[in-house]
């Protein structure tokens, strides 16, 4: 397809105001303050479809209809750039490469929803990022596109970059509004939703990068053109809204081109393998892929056929696209290892609030440490997949979604290559693998 | 509350005044304001945190108790000239991001975490650096070094003063 999200970033000047404007940037934001109401621009963007980015999919024109009306204000705008999750880097291609496509897009949604104020909450680990979209915001403040009475319109904004300081929970929403707040990032019990209830306890909108990205091509191009890529609704699945537009897939691991492509919804992880990852990394046989970041779970090589849409990696008894970010294992892969290294990233980053996930998560790298280090027995495996089983129900024993993230790795992983971890385990404890044989504590263990 | 000198310069000080316009609490200038004596300082000491919270109109614990959540700010002592993390999430893993953190401590002569007695480098893990297509890699302050192999990173090393 041609790239729409990704189609300047080959310019040197891709990151410049002049080279977006050269490209008919910031086209829609003077048509959309000129010509249409916050309320055309809402109704456009929800009759296209759209849906959030960053991982849970929920239609983003709805989203924004769940503010009060009328309100007297503020109402705050939060754009998520802590793309944390394994895997994932299609915020940062987007915020190094083309960062006023993103503030367009931003500065747009703040116009439908009543904004006069966001904050673009970024990771610390992207320095590149801050720099570039630094630049591009005092670009912006000098040729009048920001600030008060913007281009004649009425509307004022303010865009002011808040930088995470290296905590994956903060990209969790309401994690990230606390943390904007100046406190741990500890998610909120919902209700009160954001819309309602958010940021400095006022009416907030939380979007991701890639989300705000897609609409102006929305107003430049209109629904049609947006609802004619990708996958209809399911006819069987009256909750399948379809999922439209072009998307940005992270492609990573075992191949030979990893990098971040832009396709269709609906592509098959085959498809972006073979069309653009160029094959599996030295001709080797692919073994398992996450479809969308760590915490979606794991297809095997014979699942490769599971289109990229929303709906697809579901069916595969996958948690879901999450942030398209596939990460391909080839057959030299332990799933011992890949286990161990997300119940890690889990365990590490865990906020801590919920009980569930805190000890969930904590208990089983404690598991996999001790069967990685040749002391696993067979009853682990059912240990460790009550505790996927315990943490990871949706609706959810905890407040967020990161105890449903550790869950399905745990579940895929053992459910679908269950004889590995057997093997596994009877070969490196062959003495101890039986299921009465006693639980040595962690410090017995060599290494530990 | 104070404890001997005062350790934010009127520097830092305006800096983080700087920040106050932008949002509707004082609370929220938290997180810029321990960047700020971070950058500075290579690290926020409790008497820092104490001068920060009367900054902001909160108590003490509640500039520690955000601090703590957060893996950036140490305490006890500077980190290291160049922080460097490596990434060991997946995508860096398979592709020996694991290794090459060991490799790096091993040259280095210290533990994830720590720092060179010479005060030159700290070396810390990643959970995940988002640039999964470069893997394995290392953000050193604010340089990406990209699919770096051992060969590599043992040079890294040496530049690091």
């Amino acid at each position: 397809m041609e790239p729409v999200l990704l189609a300047n970033i080959h310019r040197s000047d891709s990151h410049t105001l002049s080279g977006y404007e050269s490209t008919g940037g910031y086209n829609a934001y003077r048509k959309v303050l000129a010509e249409m109401s916050p309320d055309d621009l809402k109704d456009l963007v929800k009759e296209s479809g759209l849906r959030g980015r960053g991982g849970a999919g929920f239609p983003t024109g709805l989203k924004w209809t769940f503010l009060p009306k009328n309100h007297p204000g503020p109402i705050y705008f939060c754009l998520n750039a802590d793309e944390s999750e394994p895997g994932t880097f299609n915020n940062r291609i987007l915020m190094e490469e083309d960062p006023h496509q993103v503030l367009e897009g931003l500065a747009l949604s703040c116009y439908a929803t009543g904004a006069e104020t966001a904050y673009f909450y970024i990771r610390y680990e992207y320095p590149l990022c801050y720099k570039r979209l630094t630049q591009a915001l005092e670009e912006m403040y000098a040729k009048g596109l920001l600030g008060k009475n913007i281009l004649g319109s009425g509307f004022n904004l303010d865009i002011y970059l808040h930088r995470g300081a290296a905590a994956y929970i903060c990209g969790e929403e309401t994690g990230l509004i606390e943390s904007l707040e100046g406190k741990r990032a500890w998610p909120r019990i919902k209700p009160p939703f954001p819309a309602i209830e958010g940021a400095f306890r006022k009416p907030t909108v939380v979007n991701n990068v890639e989300t705000a990205a897609c609409v102006p091509h929305i107003v430049n191009r209109g629904v049609a053109w947006f609802r004619s890529m990708g996958v209809q609704p399911d006819p069987n699945n009256p909750r399948d809204p379809g999922s439209f537009g072009p998307k940005l897939y992270c492609l990573s691991g075992h191949i030979e081109k990893p990098g971040c492509y832009e396709a269709p919804l609906g592509i098959t992880v085959n498809e972006l393998i073979q069309e653009y990852g160029g094959g599996m990394l030295d001709g080797r046989r692919p073994k398992a892929a996450i479809p969308g970041g760590i915490s979606m779970g794991l297809l095997t090589a014979d699942e490769f056929d599971c289109p990229l849409d929303f709906s697809g990696p579901g069916r595969y008894g996958c948690l879901g696209l999450g942030t398209a970010a596939v990460v391909v294992m080839d057959e030299t892969v332990s799933m011992v290892d890949y286990l161990h290294n997300s119940a890690r990233f889990f365990a590490h980053e865990s906020c801590g609030q919920c009980t569930p996930c805190r000890e969930g998560t904590s208990w089983s790298l404690k598991m996999l440490d001790r069967i990685q280090a040749g002391r696993g027995r067979l009853i682990d495996l059912d240990l460790l997949l009550e505790i996927g089983d315990t943490i990871g129900i949706i609706p959810g024993t905890t407040i967020c979604g990161l105890a449903d993230g550790a869950a399905w790795p745990l579940k895929n992983a053992i459910r679908k290559f269950r004889g590995e971890f057997e093997d596994f385990i009877k070969q490196t404890n062959p003495d101890g693998y039986a299921e009465t044989s006693p639980v040595p504590a962690l410090h017995e263990i060599h290494g530990h | 509350m104070s404890t001997g000198d005062r350790i934010l310069t009127d520097e830092m000080i305006a800096e983080i005044k700087e920040f106050f316009p932008r949002y509707p609490s004082r609370q929220a200038v938290t997180l810029p304001a321990l960047h700020i004596v971070n950058e500075k300082l290579r690290h926020v000491p409790l008497q820092a945190v104490v001068e920060i919270a009367q900054l902001l109109d909160l108590a003490p614990a509640e500039v520690q108790d955000t601090l703590s959540f957060y893996g950036m700010f140490p305490q006890d002592k500077p980190h290291g000239r160049t922080r460097a993390w490596v990434c060991r999430s997946i995508s860096c893993a398979l592709r020996g991001g694991d290794e090459l953190l060991e490799h790096m401590c091993d040259e280095a002569g210290i533990e994830p975490g720590q720092t060179t007695p010479d005060g030159s480098l700290t070396l810390e893990f990643a959970e995940c650096l988002g640039a999964c297509e470069h893997a394995p890699c290392i953000l050193a302050n604010e340089e990406l070094h990209k699919s770096v192999t051992k060969e590599e990173a043992t040079k890294l090393l040496g530049t690091f003063k």
